[in-house]
């Protein structure tokens, strides 16, 4: 392998750059994103950054001097869309006509956010996924201004938070008759929820949003929620269409095996020379006897790490410990492990109604999961635990 | 090597306190402590895991 051609060009392909230098790989590396601006770091987005209390040049993952140091060679604004595959050689086509080849391939192409599919006529709708999205909505984040947000996720939380306390008037409408069900469950779920009203947000489930017109957000029962913004945090797709027909095995992501090489169409076989990195990848994780694709900053950090020493010729599994966390209303919700498939939840410390609490999630007779909200340091030391695959007996003995 | 937090930037995700809890500490004030800023280099991989896993990249080694 004398040349590596990475396409995505924010944390997770960064970082696999940084780390195919970190460990020695000599040869050319080229980095293509389909944004004009420098690599930078998305979770700002919707916290400081969208609150003015942060700038561009904080945003930005290196210094713009540090990649011609690091001999990276960047190529911004070009989206890619097309690719071929030979033993020893892979040539990715881009959106000008112009092609570029090396030996291997890094995806990275991360995921885009989920079009809400109903008529909009409103001027000022958003999602939030770039730099570009972030200044369009915090210019309209006015105090007074009526926002509407649509998804009760954690994009559309840390929206509808930082949206309250530069002193707009919010309301959440979600699709779901809970919030975050999926991610935390529906009990959890519903108390991290709870944040919105404690907050003075309002918060409305189980909505069918119908239109977005110029005077506001309508809804299935008739009523019209009123805004003079509206952002959209549904939840993302996968960016895959340019690798159609490439011979690379998509489902919902890029299909990958335990150390990242992406799988042949159909085939059990891998390509050796083309790794997956970040929330474009799909991979089965031994740790959790599971296959998951993760949408979360750590996992862009540790995929890339992953991939890059792949490619120069481990074989290692990868089994991480999924972590995210989210800023909401001066809380800071950590959550480690997974809780896709767990048949009890527990508060350990702390209590949902003082609004500071930490629980636990169980699968069989396993820890799986832990949920912290503002219980930082009770909450990091449960890694380890479940790094190695703690019984729920061990994780509740009083000893630890 | 000199550890070099900027407390402006840390928003106390406790991710480098899993990488080298002899170094870094979030107490249940929220806040962080350096509990050795001067570490030896036997310490080194575990301290640039800590910057490399950092989410508001607050951490330096000098």
């Amino acid at each position: 392998m004398n040349s590596v051609i990475i396409v995505g060009a924010s944390l997770a392909g960064v970082r696999t750059a940084e780390a195919l230098r970190g460990a020695h790989f000599g040869g050319d590396i080229t980095l293509i994103g389909d944004e004009e601006e420098w690599p930078y770091d998305r979770p700002p987005l919707s916290k400081r950054f969208l609150a003015s209390e942060s700038d561009e040049q904080r945003l930005l993952l290196r210094t713009t001097e540090s990649y011609e140091q690091d001999r990276i060679t960047l190529v911004l604004g070009r989206r890619a869309t097309g690719l071929e595959v030979a033993p020893d050689r892979v040539n990715v086509s881009l959106d000008d006509g112009s092609s570029v080849s090396a030996g291997a391939l890094v995806v990275a192409t991360g995921t885009r956010p989920r079009i809400l599919d109903v008529p909009q006529t409103h001027p000022y709708t958003y999602d939030l996924r770039t730099h570009r999205d972030s200044v369009a909505i915090r210019e309209r984040l006015v105090p007074g201004a009526r926002v509407a947000i649509i998804g009760a996720g954690f994009i559309g939380a840390e929206v509808a938070s930082t949206a309250k306390t530069l002193g707009c008037d919010v309301t959440v409408l979600e699709a779901a008759p809970t919030p975050l069900a999926r991610a935390l469950g529906e009990r959890m779920g519903r108390a991290c929820a709870g944040l919105h009203q404690a907050n003075g947000v309002s918060l409305r489930t189980s909505t069918v949003i119908t239109a977005i017109h110029e005077d506001g957000v309508h809804l299935g029962d008739g009523s019209v929620v009123q805004a003079d913004v509206v952002v959209t945090g549904i939840g993302v797709t996968p960016n895959v269409e340019w690798l159609q027909g490439s011979g690379l095995s998509i489902a919902d992501g890029v299909l990958c095996d335990s150390s990242l090489r992406v799988h042949r169409t159909e085939s059990s076989e891998v390509f050796t020379n083309v790794v997956a990195a970040g929330d474009v990848a799909r991979f089965p994780n031994a740790l959790f006897g599971e296959e998951m694709r993760v949408e979360h900053w750590t996992n862009a950090v540790e995929t890339a790490t992953h991939a890059a020493a792949t490619l120069m010729g481990s074989i290692e599994a990868f089994t991480p410990v999924p972590y995210f966390w989210s800023d909401q209303y001066g809380k800071k919700i950590q959550f480690l492990g997974r809780a896709s498939n767990f048949d009890e939840v527990k508060v350990v410390e702390g209590s949902i109604e003082e609004g500071s609490w930490l629980a636990l999630y169980r699968s069989g007779d396993r820890f799986v999961g832990a949920l912290g909200v503002s219980k930082i340091r009770s909450l990091m030391k449960l890694r380890p635990l479940l790094a190695r695959a703690t019984s729920w007996n061990e994780v509740l003995s009083p000893s630890l | 090597m000199k550890v070099i937090v900027d407390f402006d930037r840390c928003q106390s995700n406790a991710l480098c306190m899993d990488a080298a809890p002899d170094i870094f500490e979030v107490r249940d004030d929220g806040f962080l402590y350096v509990l050795n800023d001067e570490p030896g280099p036997d310490r080194l991989a575990a301290a640039q895991e800590a910057a490399r896993l950092c989410p508001t990249q607050a951490i330096t080694l000098v």
